[in-house]
């Protein structure tokens, strides 16, 4: 059989990996258009702060590459024509499938305000871009960061963290409002205030302007006028749908595939952030931009490439991120509603976090540490845990294993409930029981 | 700590756990490297946090660097049998 594969992402490597698992002798081919290939995406984020070289961000050697026996191409997928099963690539010869995984990603939306050409206004999507980024970033020059979401303070920290005076325009009142709730985004925003961030609310682009085709400033839609050296945006990510879409695909928000990673194609597949999955549980069909579900969609899709049916069941999405220096796990559901910062799913992010479920909230916490439960029926349904990451472990274990909580949930939901000591008690008790 | 005092931090010392070992929850794990970067002897912890191993290695020190700059929360240590003897 013949395998071939779109994309660099981890969902590709996770996918081959799958194959060569049951299937030593079938042919795999990787098609790449991202010149540096297999990366960490989410590490760009400590590239861009100096904590990491860019070499460090590559997890395979070629040796790996080797083990796992596949061709690699470096080259842009133009068509995909069924009827043959052929793909056509940009100035090279077209490729045979039998088996065809999409797994092209993400990228993000362009910003849509006149002077968007202008260099020096950048997005974070690839390498590439995160290496413009620091070509440009200049000690003591100042850069404007729009956007919400996990993208928009790694961009905002990384450009503080290089010397830039930084200004962080927010659109609405708070932070990430459909995630966190007010006082997270208020800890948040604090923290960003004394590392020397200048955040402006309700403010909105209305155009940039430039010299010699160089931005050089923004005016805002109340007339205030920020001159800025760098304008980096981060306003949400949108599935890479072109191939998708000229091939006849189902397609929604995202790629369309069933439990399986199947497309309405049974020989094409669809996994990452570009596949909008069917959840059995829910009945859903949702996007993640995460790195672990991208990991084992890829892989479930390459076991079913290589004819072992095997559904993806869909944990509970979590993310342990860094928010203005403070360790943030987000686990479950636990916010509602539209973000006026972001146009659609932000990377690092779940849709699962935003659907509004029956429950109650339970909070504690002072500013550095604060957890937040949403209490459902009889389950946890949703945590935030910033700071301290004791109880981060726990809760993913109690909501990814749907755990009965009946006998805490009254002490929960009581009023000043020390929630933190109640889920402690009950998570050791439990463990030594079991 | 704020988010320029993580990044300028100098390393610190770390207990050592002479009976432990680096367990990995590799869900967590989204192979930025800090860990391999950071570990003074040049084990790749990043591999195990993929396998979903361990870190069973003759020389790692238990010095704690790896968990300490992991920015996930992904490593942590587990206690072991004193004499357990670890892998190359």
């Amino acid at each position: 059989m013949n395998c071939v594969i779109i994309g660099s992402g981890v969902a590709g490597i996770a996918a081959i990996e799958a194959i060569r698992s049951l299937d030593s002798e079938s042919s795999i081919t990787l098609i790449g258009d991202d010149p540096y290939g297999f990366y960490s995406r989410p590490g760009l984020a400590y590239y861009l702060t100096g904590e990491l070289h860019d070499r460090a961000l590559f997890p395979r050697t070629p040796d790996d590459f080797r083990n796992l026996n596949f061709r690699y191409v470096k080259g842009k997928v133009t068509k995909i024509l069924r009827a043959e099963h052929v793909l056509e690539l940009e100035d090279q010869s077209p490729i045979a499938y039998d088996r065809l995984l999409i797994a092209v990603g993400a990228q993000a939306i362009p910003l849509d305000v006149l002077g968007a050409h202008l260099e020096g206004v950048l997005k974070l999507d690839h390498m590439s871009d995160a290496k413009l980024i620091l070509k440009h970033a200049r000690r003591g020059k100042t850069a404007v960061v729009v956007g919400g979401g996990i993208t928009a303070l790694e961009l905002t920290e990384g450009l503080r963290s290089r010397g830039m005076k930084v200004h962080y325009l927010l659109r609405g009142d708070r932070y990430w409002s459909n995630v966190l709730d007010e006082h997270e985004s208020k800890i948040i925003e604090h923290r960003l205030r004394e590392e020397g961030v200048t955040l402006h609310y309700h403010a909105e682009i209305g155009e940039l302007t430039g010299r010699n085709g160089k931005v050089n400033a923004a005016r805002l839609l109340d007339g205030q006028l920020l001159k800025c050296d760098l304008l980096a945006y981060a306003i949400g990510i949108r599935p890479r749908l072109d191939l998708a879409k000229q091939a006849g695909l189902a397609i929604d928000r995202g790629n369309l595939v069933d439990e399986y990673l199947q497309t309405d194609d049974p020989d094409i597949f669809a996994a990452g952030d570009v596949a909008q999955v069917y959840d059995p549980l829910s009945g859903r069909s949702v996007l993640d931009s995460l790195w672990t579900p991208a990991r084992q969609q890829g892989y479930t899709a390459g076991l079913n490439m290589a004819g072992r049916k095997t559904a993806y069941i869909k944990a509970p999405p979590f993310n342990v991120t860094r928010l203005a220096g403070l360790t943030t796990t987000i686990l479950g559901t636990v916010g509602r509603g539209r973000d006026d910062d972001l146009v659609g799913i932000a990377r690092g992010d779940s849709e699962t976090w935003r659907q509004l479920p029956h429950s109650l909230v339970a909070q504690t916490g002072f500013d550095v540490n604060r957890l937040r439960l949403l209490v459902g029926e009889k389950t946890l349904l949703g945590a935030i845990v910033m700071g301290d990451q004791n109880l981060s472990l726990p809760l993913e274990k109690l909501i990814t294993g749907n755990v009965d909580i009946s006998p805490i949930r009254e002490k929960l939901l009581m009023p000043h409930a020390k929630i933190g000591d109640v889920i402690a008690e009950f998570w050791s008790t439990r463990n030594s029981r079991n | 700590m704020t988010f320029l005092g993580i990044f300028k931090r100098d390393a610190k010392k770390h207990t050592v756990l002479a009976s432990g070992q680096v367990v990995p929850d590799p869900a967590r794990c989204v192979q930025c490297g800090i860990c391999t970067y950071n570990c003074p002897i040049g084990i790749d912890v990043r591999v195990h946090a993929w396998r979903g191993e361990p870190v069973q290695h003759s020389q790692c020190l238990t010095c704690g660097e790896c968990v300490a700059r992991c920015p996930r929360g992904v490593l942590r240590f587990e206690q072991t049998d004193l004499f357990a003897k670890g892998t190359s």
